[in-house]
């Protein structure tokens, strides 16, 4: 890696990654700052959010006990429609985690570097999106106690999971991701962890962060190898993520089911998870810079490049829209061609076209370049896209199982309160562990902004000859 | 002087366990390491906030083994994931599944790329706090108040007093002629 980035965005009249006259000082205390606030002056927004997420989290928890108390007749579910809100909600969740993953290993290794102020928080998110969705498949069978048994555990039964089982291998792949997601966080948060341990006042904070900092000292000898294990992850997250989403589709696509029985599933599933977790980033991130003072790290040239893969993501979900109605009209297969017929006219008619214009036509606003660096229009465009997402999902998963052969044991699914009060109460758990990692964790990864400042780079040495960049020259034209 | 550590008094319990030389810019932080490396030492590090690339070479330090060794770890999760699915699946149960063969390879192909990827990820966790000797929650650097921005905004060089070219006074003038902005000795 090279100091030429700098140079590339003036010859291209780009926006520098970090804008104003910052020095590596500067940009420590803009990070830490809102993190090292005193506890009793913590903003009051702050308390409300929590407040109300706290709440939701609670409503959660008394929806997944009642749920326990009464088993899983307390949803909307009947029989044809034996998946409903919990697997809806499960893939939608694992999607939103997608774009964390996809900024922090995939933009790493393409080596995009804008990434760098957003992969931290967009990490983050994926943890907690990834928590979110685990809760539903874990209590949507008929007794959670027993949900150990998808492990492959010896117990005096003797038996094995069935490794041939999609659903297994949705236990696999959710559970990997989750574990490597935490270390790839974890991480890289380790040289951050320390500078908020090398700033505390406190002896307790002090202790606290110098548990978790591990005794880092930003050593050389230490950063080699850090740089080596950071690539590796990356490098293995990248398939990691796309594993993922493809194994979450073949529990549909392995089914004989009309609808979901295809094989453009894997793809359209990942681009789905994609779009809808840079959605989210973009939905969480516009608000935080603005509330925390990081304007000048994440930039409006992040945040429209956002914009712009959430173009291009949401066109290759239109696509697959589109491919889906072609591919069960040029199969000749009646059924499969009913099933989609269904889904656009169908009882279920709303939902797909809720989907249809939340996914496919509102995006089409990011090829003007004032939407792209509007906010008001960023912020209603992604909580769209969020909407439209979700209903991708339930499109998919209750058209399909309401009619699918025999007109006989076609059925109707609706949800009931505690279907809609659970949905709402998974956001609380999120929003709960997002609003905590904002006030006590560096929600940009300071010492990979600090790695893009030109000040980074050493001159006349090596092959990394600059012309002698100053920190703080950062204006373009400059 | 010797290399052992030395008492800086004879009533202070504390040792002399190094010099720490502070920089505040990246090209004078090269620039010394490249002079205490031609000088021969060997315990010494550079302390950054971030990676600073040419460093290595700066150094002399060599291209680190971490890959082999999670490499190992990938490997051992492909193993174990071949062998618990043939074992769990084909011959402690089998099962019988619409007729299909007891043990059919492609079925297990998922499990076996996500179980390459979890042992891949632990090995690359333990293998680099193992490498890096973390956690180290106790080192001569902690003892100066002036190291607490070696992760902020400034650069440091540390020679520790075990190295066996370490002697007070040539250590010292050697790191006071690379422009740092300030010298300290270190205490254990």
């Amino acid at each position: 890696m090279s100091g030429t980035t700098q140079e590339r965005d003036l010859k291209l009249g780009r926006t520098p990654l970090v804008m104003g006259a910052n020095d590596f000082t500067s940009v420590t205390d803009k990070v830490c700052d809102p993190v090292e606030l005193d506890v009793r002056k913590t903003p009051m927004a702050w308390y409300i959010g929590f407040g109300v997420s706290l709440m939701l989290l609670g409503l959660l928890g008394a929806m997944i006990g009642w749920l326990f108390w009464k088993g899983v007749g307390v949803w909307g579910l009947n029989n044809p429609v034996g998946w409903a809100f919990d697997i809806t909600n499960f893939v939608f969740w694992v999607g939103i985690g997608h774009a964390g993953t996809l900024i922090s290993a995939i933009l790493f290794l393409f080596r995009q570097r804008w990434r760098t102020s957003i992969n931290r928080a967009a990490e983050a998110m994926t943890i907690f999106a990834v928590l979110c969705a685990a809760t539903f498949p874990g209590i949507h069978v008929g007794r959670p106690w027993l949900i150990w048994w998808v492990f492959p555990l010896p117990y005096s039964q003797n038996m094995w999971p069935n490794f041939r089982s999609p659903l297994l291998w949705d236990v696999f792949a959710v559970s990997t991701y989750f574990l490597t997601s935490a270390i790839f966080w974890y991480l890289g948060m380790v040289p951050d962890l320390a500078t908020l341990r090398d700033r505390a006042v406190g002896k307790v904070r002090q202790m606290i962060f110098g548990i978790v900092a591990l005794g880092w000292r930003g050593s050389h000898r230490q950063w080699q190898r850090y740089e080596v294990a950071y690539l590796i992850l990356a490098a293995i997250a990248t398939p990691l993520v796309l594993s993922v989403h493809s194994v979450v589709s073949f529990d549909f696509a392995t089914s004989q089911l009309p609808g979901w029985h295809t094989t453009i599933f894997p793809p359209y599933f990942v681009a789905g998870a994609i779009f809808s977790g840079f959605a989210m980033v973009l939905f969480l991130l516009v608000p935080c810079r603005e509330w925390f003072g990081l304007k000048e790290m994440i930039t409006m040239r992040h945040l429209e490049n956002m914009c712009r893969i959430m173009l291009a993501t949401g066109m290759m979900v239109g696509y697959a829209y589109g491919m889906e109605f072609f591919t069960a009209w040029y199969s000749g297969n009646k059924y499969e061609s009913f099933a989609f017929i269904n889904r656009a006219l169908g009882p279920y008619w709303w939902a797909y076209w809720i989907m249809v214009s939340c996914n496919v036509i509102v995006p089409q606003i990011f090829w003007f370049k004032w939407a792209r660096t509007n906010l008001p229009v960023m912020m209603v465009v992604t909580f769209l896209i969020n909407v439209g997402m979700w209903f991708e999902r339930f499109v998919i998963i209750v058209t399909s199982l309401a009619r699918d052969f025999l007109p006989s044991s076609w059925g109707m699914f609706w949800p009931t309160h505690i279907d809609l009060l659970t949905l709402l109460g998974s956001f609380g758990l999120f929003f709960t562990l997002f609003l905590l990692f904002l006030r006590f964790l560096p929600m940009v990864a300071i010492s990979e902004v600090k790695g893009v400042m030109p000040a980074a780079h050493p001159h006349g040495h090596g092959n990394h000859g600059g012309k002698g960049h100053e920190a703080g020259s950062f204006a373009p034209g400059h | 002087m010797s290399s052992v550590r030395q008492p800086i008094t004879d009533s202070d319990p504390r040792v002399m366990a190094g010099f720490l030389a502070e920089y505040t810019t990246v090209d004078d932080l090269v620039r010394a390491a490249e002079r205490v490396r031609d000088a021969g030492y060997q315990n010494w590090d550079c302390h950054s906030p971030f990676p600073v690339h040419g460093l290595d070479r700066a150094m002399g330090i060599k291209y680190t083994k971490l890959p082999i060794f999670i490499l190992c770890c990938g490997l051992t999760g492909l193993a174990t994931a071949v062998v618990l699915q043939w074992w769990m699946n084909a011959v402690d149960y089998p099962y019988l599944i619409s007729g299909k063969p007891i043990y059919s390879f492609p079925a297990n192909v998922p499990i076996i790329f996500e179980l390459t990827v979890l042992f891949t990820a632990f090995g690359t966790l333990f293998g680099l706090l193992g490498f890096n000797k973390l956690p180290q929650w106790r080192h001569a650097t902690f003892s100066s108040e002036r190291f607490r921005r070696a992760t902020q905004d400034r650069f440091f060089i540390s020679v520790e007093s075990n190295d066996p070219k370490f002697d007070r006074e040539k250590t010292r003038t050697l790191l006071a002629g690379t422009n740092p902005s300030a010298i300290e000795e270190l205490e254990d």
